[in-house]
């Protein structure tokens, strides 16, 4: 590691955040998130449109060439801060991130366009909870077609094309209407995972599953880090104010020192894993310590978001515990991130081997 | 407008006039200072040429490079890090000719009179007493307390109450503190590590020029916000590698010694790592900030950061080292000269850094100042704001 990473961010990335940001205030407020979350449509398909077909999100990590942005993850750290920040339930970082990743490494020129323009949804189909470079289910590949059972695949349910790793190592492409995809009750309301069922559903052979599916799970897992930012940035932004308001004993609760200094250590938190999120950001767009940035960023950022979005839930007492309050969503959105990509436990052990620091 | 490649010229100028190898140590750095390459962002003769703060870097890595002398700023922390922009802040002409080279080279080693038996974190609490002579002299009367380096002090920089009958932060005054005057008596005070790092300074009588007024009569508060501002960022500056800091002789006694190793000290350690190397990033996200000209409230969490992460990873490395860790280098009472945290052993900085979380304000007063000022939340309700200081409960 010769180059110091960057962690500031640019203008233009402040002018991309302002725009995420002013459209989620129009189009994804917590309480048309709640409405929309107790439907039987939970994935908000307008506002995900809003933002891939207005504004070209869903390319950033695809090269001009194929009709993406040419951006980098530096630019996608930036709009998956503000969709955690508004815990907006659309598919972007499985589709417009894990997906894609996995097929920028198969080289899928076309499925790859196809993502860039946000009109077709892509999900790996692989559980939520693996992290990059460990064991993951796969499907039969048996006379041309696929056969078997997963569970856990986060967005599967709003998917247009899944990818699919299978017994002989290889990665498919399987149309969503060619698999049975069946929503499972999931604890995070707004990233809900589904089960899938191939019954011979043909494949188009991608490439190699093992490479393509670590890569997407480690820029998954390095990425979800902002999203984590931007969660518990809401959660102590929204507690602050709640706590300057609200009176009881004749003071501001805000002015005791138990809670000041609560909230004071929260923000402690979120100002390192600022530190922490840009830092894993900017490695996978470099390519130079990535590895050790998101193993560092995952095992830091897990704990903090869970953290913030707990104090937030505690500190606003009975209305917190409320379903038309918010913070719910954060809550089980932070939780569930906890696991996606791996534990901050599972991201310490890979980073006992990266750093040498072995286990007894 | 001096910048980089103006810098570079300058320095490998004062490199060339006074070559490193056969110049004297102190006469290489008042050279330096001289030419305005101490610290850039300083003003003209006064050891800066006005440049952006930002680009001592340059200066900094050409000196390093041709194997310069370095004005050893750790035993000079205080002087540098919070009398020197005090001084520059307030001071008069003459002031700032008169202290800032010597201080600057290292000549004149400084210290800090500001904490008392009776005011610590409520430092404008403070009773040492200043009264004006006839001759317009400064007579001083009072004790403080925990002053580092006072044993090594030339110079001090003291906060002093001229005016009882005011509110309390209202009646104190700046001071500069001649340490050889007769009437400072300097006692050790040993600490929990053994030694005598740290004083008593009893000030009896003791007589101070007018001229070593620092700010107005009266001000003394506001001058000594400058003065605690800059000990607080003071820390954010330094650019560490990874495993720069405490958890480096971990993490090197955890792979040279795998005898050592359990699982619980496993997880354990790991934890704390990711910790040291997220705390690094935002001290560099920090400098980052600073040299953008974009500086954020970031830096006031670092000492927090950074006193939590040496007390835990300390405490670990001796339970680390087992039977090892029962032992400790030596009791005796030395008295050094600066902290010294790296060449020492876990059991010392265990303890040392028990500190950490209390000069320079506690953490608790750090979390207060967290609260109050970066989030907006109410202030402690007050019942010593209006009252005259002598009428203050003590
Ligand atoms: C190693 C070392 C070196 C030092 N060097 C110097 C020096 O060179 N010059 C100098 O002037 N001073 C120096 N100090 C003194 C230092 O600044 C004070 O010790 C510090 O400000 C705390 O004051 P105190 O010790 O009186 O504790 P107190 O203020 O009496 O505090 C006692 C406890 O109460 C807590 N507390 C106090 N007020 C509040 C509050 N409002 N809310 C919550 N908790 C509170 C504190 O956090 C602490 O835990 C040094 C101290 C140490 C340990």
């Amino acid at each position: 590691m010769s180059t110091q990473p960057d962690l500031l961010y640019s203008e233009e990335e402040d002018a991309l955040r302002a725009a995420v940001r002013d459209l989620l205030a129009d189009r994804c407020d917590p309480a048309g998130v709640i409405a929309r979350v107790e439907s039987d449509t939970p994935h908000d398909i307008p506002l995900w449109k809003a933002l891939t077909e207005g504004m070209g999100l869903a390319g950033l990590l695809v090269p001009e060439e194929l009709d993406g942005q040419g951006a980098t993850h530096r630019e996608v750290a930036v709009v998956l801060e503000e969709l955690g920040r508004a815990v907006a339930p659309v598919p972007y970082l499985t589709s417009a991130v894990v997906a894609t990743e996995a097929l920028l490494e198969c080289g899928a020129d076309d499925l790859l366009s196809r993502l860039a323009s946000g009109t077709t949804i892509g999900a790996l189909a692989v559980s939520l909870s693996v992290p990059a470079g460990s064991a993951y289910s796969v499907v039969r590949f048996e006379d041309g077609g696929l056969h078997g059972e997963l569970t856990g695949i986060a967005d599967a349910s709003v998917a247009d094309v899944l990818l699919v790793p299978a017994d002989d190592g290889g990665l498919y492409a399987v149309e969503a209407a060619a698999a049975t995809v069946t929503p499972q009750v999931s604890l995070d309301l707004t990233r809900p995972v589904a089960k899938v069922v191939l019954d011979g559903a043909p494949g188009h052979l991608l490439g190699d599953a093992e490479p393509a599916v670590r890569r997407a799970l480690r820029a998954g897992a390095g990425l979800l880090a902002s999203e984590q930012l931007g969660l518990a940035e809401w959660t102590l932004t929204e507690t602050v104010r709640y706590l300057k308001e609200r009176k009881q004993f004749n003071r501001p609760v805000g002015g005791f020192q138990a809670l000041k200094h609560r909230l004071a250590q929260l923000w402690l938190e979120v100002v390192n894993l600022r530190a922490a999120a840009r830092n894993a950001a900017d490695a996978l767009a470099n390519g130079a310590d990535a590895e050790v940035a998101v193993a560092v960023a995952q095992a830091y950022a897990a704990p903090v978001a869970v953290h913030a979005a707990e104090e937030a839930l505690q500190l606003h007492g009975g209305i917190g515990m409320t379903w038309e309050h918010p913070v719910h969503l954060y809550l089980k959105r932070a939780k569930a991130d906890s696991i996606a990509y791996g534990t901050a436990g599972a991201h310490r052990e890979a980073l006992a081997e990266l750093v040498d620091l072995r286990a007894p | 407008m001096t910048d980089a490649a103006e810098l570079t010229r300058l320095t490998r100028e004062l490199l060339a006039a006074h070559p490193p190898a056969d110049t004297d140590r102190l006469d290489f750095l008042k050279a330096r200072f001289d030419a305005g390459l101490a610290w850039v962002h300083y003003p003209e003769g006064l050891g800066g040429l006005g440049a952006p703060r930002a680009l001592q870097v340059v200066v900094d890595a050409e000196l390093q490079a041709a194997g310069a002398p370095d004005n050893d700023p750790r035993r000079i922390g205080i002087g540098l890090g919070m009398a020197a922009p005090t001084i520059l802040g307030f001071g008069t002409e003459e002031q700032k000719r008169k202290f800032l080279r010597p201080l600057w080279v290292g000549e004149e080693v400084w210290c800090q009179l500001f904490s008392e038996p009776g005011a610590g974190s409520d430092l404008a609490a403070l009773g040492t007493r200043a009264v004006r002579s006839e001759g317009g002299d400064w007579i001083v009367n009072g004790q403080k307390v925990w002053t580092s380096s006072a044993h090594l002090a030339r110079w001090a920089i003291l906060i002093a109450r001229t005016d009882p009958d005011l509110p309390k932060h209202k009646g104190i005054t700046y001071f500069l503190c001649d340490m050889t005057d007769p009437g400072v008596e300097v006692r050790p005070l040993r600490q929990v590590t053994g030694e005598a790092e740290f004083n008593e300074v009893f000030l009896t009588d003791v007589r101070i020029p007018d001229a070593h007024r620092l700010g107005e009569v009266g001000d003394g508060w506001r001058v000594a916000q400058t003065t605690l501002n800059n000990e607080r960022v003071a820390i954010g500056g330094m650019r560490i590698p990874r495993e720069g800091g405490m958890i480096g002789p971990v993490a090197e006694t955890w792979r040279e010694r795998p005898e050592l190793r359990t699982h619980d000290l496993h997880q354990r350690l790991l934890k704390l790592w990711v910790e040291a190397e997220v705390a690094r990033l935002t001290g560099e996200r920090t400098r980052q900030q600073l040299v953008a000209g974009q500086p954020g409230p970031e830096g006031s969490g670092l000492k927090l950061s950074f006193a939590r992460l040496n007390q835990e990873i300390s405490g670990l490395e001796v339970e680390l080292l087992g039977e090892e860790g029962l032992l400790y280098e030596d009791w005796t009472m030395r008295r050094p000269e600066l902290v010294d945290f790296v060449g020492r052993d876990a059991g010392y900085r265990y303890l040392r850094s028990k500190g950490n979380s209390i000069e320079g304000g506690t953490s608790e007063v750090l979390l207060n100042i967290v609260a109050e000022r970066v989030l907006g939340l109410p202030s402690e309700p007050r019942t010593d704001k209006d009252v005259a200081w002598k009428d203050l409960a003590r």
